[in-house]
């Protein structure tokens, strides 16, 4: 068993922001990740980070449009925090190193980005995550953290406390990529997840292949709670052939969008009238496909991304690396025609369910990064606000989870009296298929003590192993191809009832088959299989909540559409969905929205762009 | 919550009479059936195929200890790079295929291989680009773990060797302070700060492969990144400096610019290398 005071699971940008928080306050801190640390996907962050740096600018402006392009599912005290901390945290990557993009006078330049009331996103080139990353791993090598890499975590350890409330997290269990040994991480203090987003739920995402949700996944079947999970974000600008995307900043410096007519659409057709083509995400999102259905896409699958107006000196001081991307993986010159897109799966705002210190309602539990949902992105993420929230809110987590008194948080977490119950009809019953494929939490018994929890969490996780190895059944990428296919299908930009039943039918078909996978590499040394295997099962309980969601949220809000319910109803939805795993029984509730900030209480608008 | 619960008959009649462990079987059977279809439709229609020949190796596993070549046909389309027909080949036709990939867009810098004889990214090369037969092999000059994994811990450490850590004498304590970089200097760095480790580099140079102790290019290269950044120092140039230009160091590379011809970056290696020589020796530095 390995010991440790803080275990961070996942050393993406938030998870080495936690440790090196963790580390300041002097806690012995250990990185465990399946990737080495610069594989992590916040590499491909290209746009940038978003901080009120400029004089003329003010946190509570930036809090103000966060509020405003979630749609007002955010809570209050989630996005003032983001907003305040964060200039604090891009001085500090600067004072780190990292090259940013600089003004004549050698100041860090910021540019405009949709959704935006001021100029706000710093970025470096077109490559702002990749340096956000380095930059922060280099500060891990500095301090000497250790790094378990290509360590795969398969579970937490949890005592089985009835209430998940009264249960206490000691670690996790991990299983080593290169030698196939299974061990026990103890951590004194507490676990922090970062282990990012789940774009492989859907066929087309911009997101890595490593990024299967399995925090999320691990710690809903540990009973955290998982929240507003309909709200996904599906980006305006990816490449038709494989996903990749093609950064806001292109639409930012000026770039325009044309439908097969060459007509301006965003205008044309009255989808954003003031913004254009920096009208947030799902705007665009919905008005791309809306002309690809009603027969103005190009080849009836995308549209066109024009920068050529912008000229060669912009676009290569600016934009090279677009160029790249778009001569690489589409065989496009960007100088010369108009780049290929269409929207792909992009980022998940919902996740764990943290206060603002990332704590979940299991204690010594943290989340942070994508994989948590303190809920600042509401209904709708804006461009630029992803990397400076893993920077505030892994920063709080790692300093928190080391001791440091951060003051009581001011977001609830699990449900409470405020909570509502909350009822959906769907056609197959969701949730485990029998008690044996609960995954419930350790049956070390409340009492036991944390060496005990952890050995027992660990003797399961080599049975199930075990049971995947010598089982002689289906691969694994035929359930994951099944989910993938129901989910581009049906709960994409668009989302009908109908639909969405359909995926739910089909979810649980996928459950069924899954009982009888079997991964046929027999060996202990690197097994891929292996581990895209358990990676299936966390995309298969992941697919079901996002549907879920989306089918008992009857409204219109930020990324979530529902054909027969085209309006935002605050009365009723001004709450976060909210799922529980009680041991296989998936239990649906809603938490309402904190709407009273620091310095002003936040009234819903209208969210015009 | 509520559920309505149709019951659905979603089992087929026959199959239930069997046993869990037949029944699963079954299922693979059918599914293996369905698949081996699907591959053949699939190959048919195709207007091309391309053959890859791809190393195997799995030091526990019985067949594979000896090294070996496996063949795939893969259907070809335009665009297809040769991830895709690696994970095509895995996903398939053997599912112990094994290669690091994650991101697909050249950022992680995971899948670093020697492709028809030179180390490539198989994410950002193009099927159509390569002559058939596709020869893919791990990257030479390093310890192969399993089929195309290589044991990275050398590289790291060689980049770990560097100080490869932002080190400025002191940073502004104003509030929101920021240190000043021209606009110039960041340019001058830049395609320095583009390495995404991928370790292509190390692969293809000789002289890392006859001197394990050789720094290589990448860890040169991170040097520069710093030693070259306005923020930091004279004094922190100066240490730099001295570790770039020890016993295994710059001066063991002979400008063959095999790196710089394999960077998937564009990063100019060799160039990086013979500046931080001249910097070197214009701060008298000893020579080896
Ligand atoms: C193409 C792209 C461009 C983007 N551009 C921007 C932008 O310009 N601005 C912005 O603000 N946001 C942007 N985003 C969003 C933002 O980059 C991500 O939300 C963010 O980087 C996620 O960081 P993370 O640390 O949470 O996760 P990741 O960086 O994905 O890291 C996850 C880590 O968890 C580890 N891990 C996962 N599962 C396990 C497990 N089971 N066991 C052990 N380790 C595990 C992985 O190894 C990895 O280290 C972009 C996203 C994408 C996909
Ligand atoms: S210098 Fe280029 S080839 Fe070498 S590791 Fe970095 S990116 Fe790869
Ligand atoms: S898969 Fe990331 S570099 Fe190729």
């Amino acid at each position: 068993m390995y010991e440790h005071d803080v275990i961070v699971v996942g050393a993406g940008g938030a998870g080495l922001r936690a440790a090196i928080a963790a580390h300041e306050e002097g806690a012995d801190v250990a990185l465990v990740t399946k990737l080495h640390p610069v594989r992590s996907h916040t590499g491909a962050a290209e746009g940038g980070i978003n901080a009120a740096l400029h004089e003329e600018d003010s946190w509570d402006l930036h809090a103000y449009d966060t509020m405003k392009g979630a749609d007002y599912l955010s809570d209050a005290p989630a996005v003032d925090t983001f907003a305040q901390e964060a200039p604090d945290e891009v001085i500090q990557l600067e004072h780190w190193g990292m090259p940013f993009s600089r003004e004549e006078d050698g100041k860090v330049s910021q540019r405009p980005f949709g959704g935006l009331s001021f100029p706000r996103t710093t970025y470096a080139g077109a490559e702002t995550g990749h340096h956000l990353l380095h930059t922060m791993y280099e500060q891990v090598v500095k301090r000497g953290i250790e790094v378990y890499d290509e360590w795969y975590v398969t579970n937490l350890a949890v005592t089985d406390h009835d209430d998940p409330e009264d249960r206490e997290c000691h670690g996790c269990v991990a299983h080593d990529i290169k030698s196939g040994e299974i061990a026990g991480f103890h951590a004194n203090n507490g676990v922090i997840l970062a282990t990012g987003g789940l774009g492989q739920v859907f066929d087309h995402t911009t997101n890595a292949v490593a990024n299967t949700g399995d925090g999320q996944a691990m710690a809903y079947r540990a009973g955290v709670p998982i929240e507003d999970m309909e709200f996904v974000q599906f980006h305006p600008t990816t490449l038709p052939s494989t996903g990749v995307l093609i950064s806001e900043g292109v639409r930012g410096e000026g770039g325009i969008l044309y439908n097969d007519e060459e007509e301006r659409l965003m205008f044309e057709y009255g989808y954003a009238n003031n913004d254009g083509e920096l009208a947030s995400r799902d705007v665009v999102s919905r008005a791309e496909l809306t002309e690809v259905n009603e027969g103005r896409g190009i080849e009836d699958e995308y549209v066109h991304l024009d920068m050529r107006h912008l000229g060669e000196e912009r676009i290569l001081d600016r934009l090279e690396n677009i160029l790249h991307l778009a001569e690489d993986f589409e065989g496009v010159d960007g100088l010369d025609e108009p780049m290929p897109v269409k929207p792909g799966q992009h980022y998940e705002m919902g996740g764990i369910e943290t206060d603002e210190n990332g704590e979940t309602c299991i204690n010594g539990l943290y989340a942070a990064g994508e994989c948590a949902c303190v809920s600042m992105h509401g209904a709708n993420r804006l461009g630029g606000n992803a990397l400076p929230e893993l920077l505030v809110f892994g920063a709080r987590a790692g300093r928190d989870a080391a001791g440091k008194d951060l003051g009581d948080a001011q977001i609830p977490t699990g449900p409470s009296a405020e909570s509502e119950d909350g009822d959906v009809d769907t056609p197959v019953s969701p949730g485990a298929l029998d008690s044996t494929d609960g995954d419930a939490v350790a049956d070390g018994g409340a009492m036991a003590d944390p060496e005990t929890v952890i050995e027992d969490a660990v003797a399961r996780e080599q049975e199930r192993i075990e049971t995947l190895l010598e089982r002689d059944g289906v691969n694994h990428a035929e359930v994951r191809d099944d989910i993938q296919e129901t989910m581009t299908a049906n709960v994409n930009v668009f989302r009908e009832e109908d639909n969405l039943k359909q995926a739910l039918e089909d979810i649980r078909k996928a459950r069924e088959q899954y009982k009888h996978v079997g991964v046929s590499d027999p060996s202990r040394t690197f097994n891929t299989d292996l581990i895209h295997t358990i990676e299936t099962r966390n995309i298969i309980d992941l697919a079901e909540a996002i549907t879920l969601g989306a089918l008992a949220r009857e409204e219109f809000r930020g990324a979530h559409w529902r054909k027969k319910h085209q309006e935002r109803k605050d009365d009723e939805w001004l709450k976060h969905t909210m799922l529980q795993w009680n041991d296989g029984d998936v239990n649906l509730y809603y938490k309402p929205v904190m709407l009273e900030g620091f310095d002003q209480t936040y009234e819903p608008k209208e969210r015009s762009y | 919550m509520s559920t309505q619960i149709e019951t659905k008959e979603t089992e087929d009649e026959e199959i239930e009479e069997q046993s869990p462990g037949e029944r699963r079987r079954e299922i693979k059977r059918q599914r293996a059936e369905n698949r081996a279809k699907r591959v053949e439709a699939e190959l048919d229609e195709a207007e091309q195929t391309r053959r890859l020949k791809v190393f195997r190796y799995d030091p526990e596993v019985e067949g594979k200890e000896e090294p070996r070549f496996d063949d795939f046909i893969v259907p070809f389309h335009k665009g297809m790079t040769i991830l895709d027909a690696l994970i095509y080949a895995r996903d398939h036709y053997d599912s112990s295929l094994t290669f690091r990939h994650s991101c697909r867009q050249a950022v992680c810098g995971s899948d670093a291989l020697f492709i028809n004889g030179k180390q490539r990214l198989g994410c950002k090369t193009q099927v159509g680009d390569l002559e058939d037969p596709i020869r893919i092999e791990p990257l030479p000059h390093q310890d192969v773990v399993k089929d195309l994994v290589v044991d990275m811990e050398h590289f790291y450490d060689q980049m770990h060797a560097v100080e490869p850590f932002f080190d400025p004498d002191e940073t502004p304590d104003g509030e929101l302070e920021e240190q000043r970089q021209t606009p110039e200097n960041r340019e001058y760095v830049k395609m320095a700060t583009r390495c995404i480790w991928c370790g292509a580099c190390m692969s293809s140079c000789n002289i890392a492969a006859g001197d394990n102790e050789y720094l290589g290019p990448a860890a040169i290269n991170k040097a520069y990144r710093f030693a070259m950044d306005e923020r930091e120092g004279e004094n922190r140039k100066q240490e730099r400096l001295r570790i770039i230009e020890q016993e295994h160091g710059v001066w063991r590379c002979q400008t063959q610019f095999s790196c710089t011809e394999v960077c998937p970056k564009d990063i100019p290696l060799t160039e990086h290398i013979q500046e931080l020589k001249r910097e070197a020796v214009k701060n008298n530095l000893k020579f080896w």
